[in-house]
């Protein structure tokens, strides 16, 4: 950092002109040109955070106008503070549970961040809070979704109120696998496995399905989700026609608030199609908050302690009022990507090209121009028509048996995951005080990252193994400065 | 609170030089290092001055735990109030990464908010719950420090609201404060009153700890994080108003005064067991009018005073640096017409009377970050990200 500043004031003082006509298009608003090709600094045009830190995440988009600010803050409340126990003496915050994983949003996505799995030591660990294990048996549920378990539900909840037991525990275990670099280095992968133990209403299903899903970063999602329909089919289109291997597929699957099957764009396997039914099912998977979309708690047939335990808002509503809950939709909706860093580093833009020949850009696609928000009252108009850079395509691809969770989400396979975005994924450290990527947090940085794609990655991955030590660190820096 | 703050001015210190290297360099220069210099005088002192007020809460609360009594209950609290003058101020140096709420910065160690008083001890209904009544754990400032914050952002076992609560107990009434019995921390009176006398005594020693690294990494002639930032040019100065404008309009407006009056629910209040969130308000306010002014009323009542920030604007634009200075000050004297207890304030209709002076006071600091956003325009500070 201050030998890049020491770079910028050198070139400042030998060529000031120079340095200042470069620099202008790529923080002008509106000057797209140059940036359709290389991306600069700007993620989301005008609305692009300058942040770095722990706030990097936690930035609305600058554009918002006085009221949207009011609402993105008490948004951010609800997001961020915990709910408790009914009955409780603050009536805005209680129905916790009965089952949960943890008390608020933020309990998971800390600082809008993301989570990590807990540090296995001999074999002991914590239980994980931002790890959860979704759950299901074989067929196909409502909506063409799951089946859930019949006596745990679509996911294991490993904490629960008071007179209530918590569903189950999680117990993780690590393999450490071995490999090299073509240039002889080498390194070590952890493969994770898991088992759900101290069962507390009997055991699972026989063939259930278990899979793991760590917590996300939040800022960008109100832009992904206006990313057009069009664009994505688009991509499944030119992926189809194109040469190779790569071939994404789109998920369809059922969202709450249109009460219909819309394209998946959230979620490991694009199982979400809008922040507002993500959000939702939360709420009530991992919070127990009851909702207008969701009046019900998840107790399942043969929880009776669950059905009988206190309910929220004195059981006469659901826990989270309509408006409550399109402010919390609203706030992650408008949580603004951060400004790109070091953009004009030799390594990162070394790595930049990189990143665009071995192909690592065929399903991180750099850039869109977004749509309409799905539902205007829940997001703001200033989403829309900016020009984005998330890095995916939003599609499934199949990426192999290393990292299969051979359990099945609508459309999507045992062996498929969802091109996550990499846009915020060097700021991960910033806020959240690691480097853990992929589903469930197995990766301790970008490059044991790349070193898990298989499948239909193969290939790019395997062009990187043949990468340069110098050449390999490029790329993870490029990979970094977004 | 929260290394949380919705900032609304914030950027990276790349584009701050990149910026600069449009502009004539050496222009402001001079000014620039006096008013980055005032800056680091008047942070040192106010922690300074934050410490010693702490080390008199800590005699307080040790004579109060040493032999408990009513009074010393009383004492004590009076001592957490008067601290908490001082602190409030301190708020404007937070929000750039600076020593307060770096990666390492004790931020939220030491004023972290909401919590959930369960989390630390028994409650209206929950006899058992807590940290203090869980003897499993072992009260040391290392393990408070670790469970501070685990496993949710509620979750506080330290810092200034953490002791507040210990010392005033639940707010459960609507015209005043918690009213914790001293019998808390009698034994035999209340279960666990040995170690909720431990947590007292040892939140406040972290507490000491946390405002110790603080002023070291202030203090005048050493290698720390001052002497880096009286280096930092018109880089320090962004830090300056990156810290005042985030807390003008994100946190002090949004967190601590939009939130609560759209739930107007009492646990929605900075420091809501001791019902003083009205003065929290206003030292707030008046920390950030002190950075602008380069001014600082210390305890023993001498005045800090020197280049300020308001001067490098005014050379450039007379009548913004003006407009800011008067916002700046009707937003104090806005702070200070809120009436106490703030949980009463925020309840009713649109046109409630506190209602309506809790919003001035918001609208105050909205537009007073919007000025700031134009103040440093003036000096070729263009690219914050900002409300428009």
């Amino acid at each position: 950092m201050k030998l890049r500043i020491r770079q910028k004031v050198g070139l400042v003082l030998t060529a000031a002109g120079a340095i200042a006509a470069l620099a202008w298009p790529v923080w002008s608003h509106g000057n797209a040109d140059l940036s359709n090709v290389v991306q600069g600094e700007l993620t989301a045009g005008e609305a692009t955070a300058f942040a770095t830190g722990r706030n990097a995440f936690s930035m609305p988009l600058p554009t918002l106008d006085d009221a949207e600010r009011a609402r993105f803050a008490v948004g951010n409340s609800f997001f961020r503070r915990n709910w408790v126990e009914a009955p409780a003496s603050t009536t805005a915050r209680d129905g916790l549970g009965p089952h949960f994983i943890a008390r608020s949003c933020g309990g998971c996505h800390v600082q809008d961040g993301r989570g990590a799995p807990p540090e296995v030591r001999k074999g002991q660990h914590e239980q994980p809070v931002a790890l959860l294990m979704r759950l299901s048996i074989p067929g196909t549920g409502a909506h063409g979704g799951v089946v859930p378990d019949p006596v745990y539900g679509d996911q294991l909840n490993n904490a629960a109120i008071q007179g209530v037991q918590p569903e189950g525990q999680v117990q993780i275990r690590t393999q450490t696998l071995r490999g090299r670099f073509a240039d002889g280095t080498p390194y070590t992968l952890q493969k994770p496995m898991y088992r759900l133990g101290q069962l507390a209403y009997g055991p699972l299903a026989p063939g259930v399905m278990i899979s793991p899903r760590i917590a996300p970063q939040i800022a960008g999602v109100g832009l992904l989700e206006a990313i057009s329909d069009q664009d994505i089919l688009a991509n499944a289109a030119a992926q189809a026609e194109a040469p190779g291997p790569i071939k994404g597929q789109v998920n369809h699957v059922w969202d709450d608030f249109a009460q219909t099957l819309r394209i998946g764009r959230l979620g490991w396997k694009a199982n979400q199609a809008s922040v507002a039914s993500q959000t939702a099912g939360a709420f009530l998977g991992d919070i127990g908050i009851t909702s207008p979309q969701h009046p019900d708690e998840a107790c399942m047939p043969s929880q009776h302690d669950c059905h009988v335990a206190p309910k929220g808002s004195q059981g006469k509503a659901p826990e989270i009022d309509a408006r409550t809950l399109s402010d919390v939709i609203f706030y992650q909706a408008t949580l603004a990507p951060a400004a790109r860093r070091n953009v004009a580093d030799a390594a990162v833009q070394r790595g930049q090209a990189l990143f665009a020949q071995t192909q690592c850009n065929s399903c991180h696609r750099p850039s869109y121009t977004t749509g309409a928000a799905p539902y205007a009252t829940l997001s703001s108009p200033k989403v829309q028509g900016l020009k984005i850079w998330p890095y995916t395509d939003l599609l499934l691809h199949d990426m192999g048996p290393g990292l299969a969770d051979g359990r099945a989400d609508y459309a999507a396979n045992g062996q498929q995951w969802k091109t996550p975005p990499l846009w915020g994924v060097g700021l991960i450290h910033d806020v959240n005080g690691h480097r853990r990527l992929l589903h469930d947090g197995r990766a301790n940085g970008v490059l044991e990252a790349i070193l898990w794609h298989g499948g239909e990655a193969q290939p790019a991955q395997e062009q990187v193994r043949r990468l340069s030590a110098q050449d390999r660190q490029a790329l993870v820096a490029f990979v970094e400065s977004l | 609170m929260f290394q949380r703050p919705i900032l609304h001015i914030a950027l990276s210190s790349a584009i701050a030089l990149s910026t600069l290297s449009a502009l004539p360099a050496q222009a402001q220069t001079a000014d620039t290092s006096a008013v980055v210099q005032q800056y680091a005088t008047l942070v040192y002192a106010n922690y300074h001055d934050v410490l010693s007020s702490a080390q008199t809460l800590q005699k307080a609360i040790n004579t109060f735990t040493a032999a408990p009594s009513a009074q010393g209950l009383e004492d004590a609290k009076n001592a957490w109030l008067a601290a908490r003058e001082v602190y409030g101020q301190t708020e404007a140096f937070r929000f750039y990464s600076g020593p307060i709420d770096s990666d390492t910065g004790p931020e939220g160690r030491l004023n972290a908010w909401p919590l959930d008083e369960s989390y630390i001890d028994s409650v209206s209904g929950k006899p058992k719950s807590g940290i203090v009544n869980n003897p499993k754990v072992k009260i040391t400032k290392g393990n408070l420090a670790k469970l501070n914050e685990r496993g949710g952002e509620e979750n506080i076992a330290a810092g200034w609201h953490a002791i507040e609560f210990l010392l005033w107990g639940q707010d459960q009434s609507d015209t005043g404060p918690g009213q914790r019995a001293f019998e808390d921390y009698v034994d035999g009176k209340t279960a666990n009153a040995d170690r909720r006398r431990a947590f007292l005594n040892t939140a406040t020693q972290l507490l000491i700890d946390d405002l110790g690294t603080l002023v070291k990494a202030w203090q005048p002639d050493a290698k720390n994080y001052r002497a880096q930032f009286e280096k930092g040019g018109i880089a320090s100065v962004r830090k300056m108003i990156v810290g005042m404008g985030s807390l003008s309009r994100g946190e002090l407006a949004g967190e601590r005064m939009e939130v609560a009056m759209n739930t107007q629910d009492k646990e929605d209040e900075h420091s809501c067991f001791s019902d003083n969130t009205h003065r929290d308000v206003v030292n707030n306010a008046q920390g950030i009018a002190n950075v602008w002014l380069g001014q600082y009323k210390r305890l023993n009542g001498s005045v800090v005073q020197g280049a300020s920030l308001k001067d490098l604007v005014a050379a450039k634009n007379a009548t913004v640096a003006e407009r800011v200075s008067r916002q700046m000050a009707q937003s104090v004297a806005n702070a200070q017409a809120i009436q106490a207890p703030f949980d009463r304030e925020i309840v009713g209709t649109q046109d409630a009377p506190g209602r309506l002076r809790v919003q001035k006071t918001i609208d105050s600091l909205v537009q007073q970050s919007k000025d700031l956003t134009e103040a440093a325009a003036t000096l070729g500070i263009t690219k914050l990200a900002q409300t428009k």
